[in-house]
């Protein structure tokens, strides 16, 4: 009897599993996608746009970036 | 597999025969409902259609899963690095240690930056989670959790606050007072409580709210002040080892990744999965999303880093060389989302032309895996944390 019952849940335990995969599978076929072109160049175009904004990609002087060694100061 | 090793996140009245019992959150017809296992299991044998049985589940879901590829295969109409040929090529970076925090005791697990761009706060396999001024190197506080591997640690948008967990499979909040002396572990408020380990976890716009992932593979929402559980988030199924929330203020998705080899977006208020990915080969370490939030980058376990285009829902570029075998543990944008740094686990940091797909510097340093890199708020440098102890800023 007990193994009989604990079967039946593991094949309604599969059943439900199934039944949440299928489920989300079909929310997931069912999104709008754009074509990869436009969205490679919507990419190329953010890149671009902010380009000059980079510190790291533009590099900014080091009298600008905290983190770069500026000339040693003298204590007078 | 993992309905086994996680227990369900929320407890109370189940929807269908009202014994307050641990609830399944789970979802019909794009409906939430929180039923008790038990009631799952029955609704389960009593919901299948007149002729459904698990095979004809199975081969529907194997369909489902073709007819996916199908419909992302159409729209692949070119690769990134083709439409990125007339974009100009980078000059010659030079990049360099400027900074070396030295303190932690054993490796350095992970680093978040404040957002007035000179803190950041650091957590360690040894316990301690120090919060360092990047410009002097000086410490200002440091805090021992009662649990060794401290994986996650964040700090508030209003720079007030630090929340940090691993082991102890909690997510606590530690308010950081002015006064140097105060004993932060006394203020500790615990948020988070999952069924295994803290792998990463992230304020959200304010700091009232704290995202958190967990090896017990899922995802939750959690409100700072109650402690209170807002949503969780089921779908993976292994451990989930990263998440990133969307970097506009009003965008409602995060993506996560895992031991599964998936990244999966989600809505964060319905606790839906929107989309998921599985290209990698191995287990994903990071992910971190483009400053646009279209796209995101994810490093794996497989030693290649791939962008993923979240409107043309696919994969849209591979950073891969053959000389690179170890994996990527950590990535992050610049500014602007031209070059992703990337750390690995042969002590390196790659840094990669994101647009062309080529590498633009290799930059050493660390004497050990580096396990977390992340740029400054304002882009000015970035922050590697290694298993050699130390932390490195770059610029």
């Amino acid at each position: 009897m007990q193994t009989v019952m604990s079967s039946k849940m593991a094949t309604s335990n599969n059943i439900a599993q199934a039944k949440r995969t299928v489920q989300q599978l079909r929310v997931e076929a069912s999104i709008e996608r754009i074509k990869v072109s436009k969205a490679c160049a919507d990419l190329m175009h953010y890149c671009g746009e902010h380009a000059k904004f980079d510190p790291l990609l533009m590099g900014i002087p080091a009298s600008e970036n905290p983190f770069k060694d500026k000339k040693p100061c003298t204590i007078l | 597999m993992c309905d086994q090793t996680f227990l369900a996140a929320t407890f109370g009245p189940c929807d269908n025969c009202s014994a307050n019992r641990p609830l399944m959150n789970i979802y019909l017809k794009n409906e939430p409902i929180n039923y008790c296992s038990l009631c799952v299991e029955l609704m389960a044998c009593q919901g299948l259609a007149p002729g459904e049985t698990l095979a004809s589940l199975k081969t529907e879901s194997e369909n489902l899963k073709v007819k996916l590829e199908e419909e992302r295969a159409k729209l692949h109409d070119v690769e990134l690095h083709q439409v990125a040929e007339k974009v100009e090529a980078l000059g010659q970076f030079v990049m360099k240690t400027r900074r070396t925090l030295k303190g932690h005791g054993n490796k350095v697990l992970c680093t978040d930056w404040c957002r007035d761009k000179r803190r950041i706060v650091s957590s360690s396999q040894d316990g301690k989670v120090i919060v360092w001024d990047a410009y002097t190197t000086n410490k200002e506080h440091a805090v021992t959790m009662p649990c060794t591997w401290v994986m996650a640690c964040a700090y508030a948008p209003s720079g007030c606050a630090i929340a940090c967990g691993g082991l102890d499979n909690k997510c606590s909040v530690y308010p950081l007072s002015l006064d140097k002396n105060e004993n932060l572990a006394a203020k500790k408020k615990s948020v988070a409580m999952h069924t295994n380990y803290l792998s990463a976890c992230s304020f959200t716009n304010s700091d009232m709210q704290i995202l958190t992932s967990s090896g017990d593979g899922t995802c939750a929402l959690w409100d700072v002040e109650s402690g209170q559980l807002l949503q969780s988030f089921h779908g993976h199924t292994a451990d989930v080892l990263t998440l990133d929330l969307g970097p506009s203020e009003t965008s409602n998705i995060f993506i996560s990744g895992g031991c599964d080899k998936k990244a999966n977006v989600w809505d964060m208020r319905s606790g839906q999965n929107i989309q998921s990915f599985e290209t990698h080969d191995s287990d994903i370490n990071a992910v971190k999303f483009y400053p646009s939030g279209d796209a995101f980058a994810s490093g794996s376990d497989d030693a290649t880093c791939r962008l993923f285009d979240l409107r043309a829902d696919r994969e849209v570029a591979i950073y891969s060389k053959e000389s690179i075998i170890f994996g990527a543990s950590s990535v992050d944008f610049s500014l602007s989302g031209r070059l992703l740094f990337a750390g690995y686990n042969d002590y390196t940091i790659n840094v990669w032309d994101v647009l062309k797909g080529t590498r633009v510097a290799i930059l050493f340093g660390h004497e050990n895996r580096v396990s977390t890199v992340r740029v400054s708020p304002d882009g000015t440098a970035f922050c590697s944390g290694s298993w050699d102890n130390t932390l490195r800023i770059w610029a």
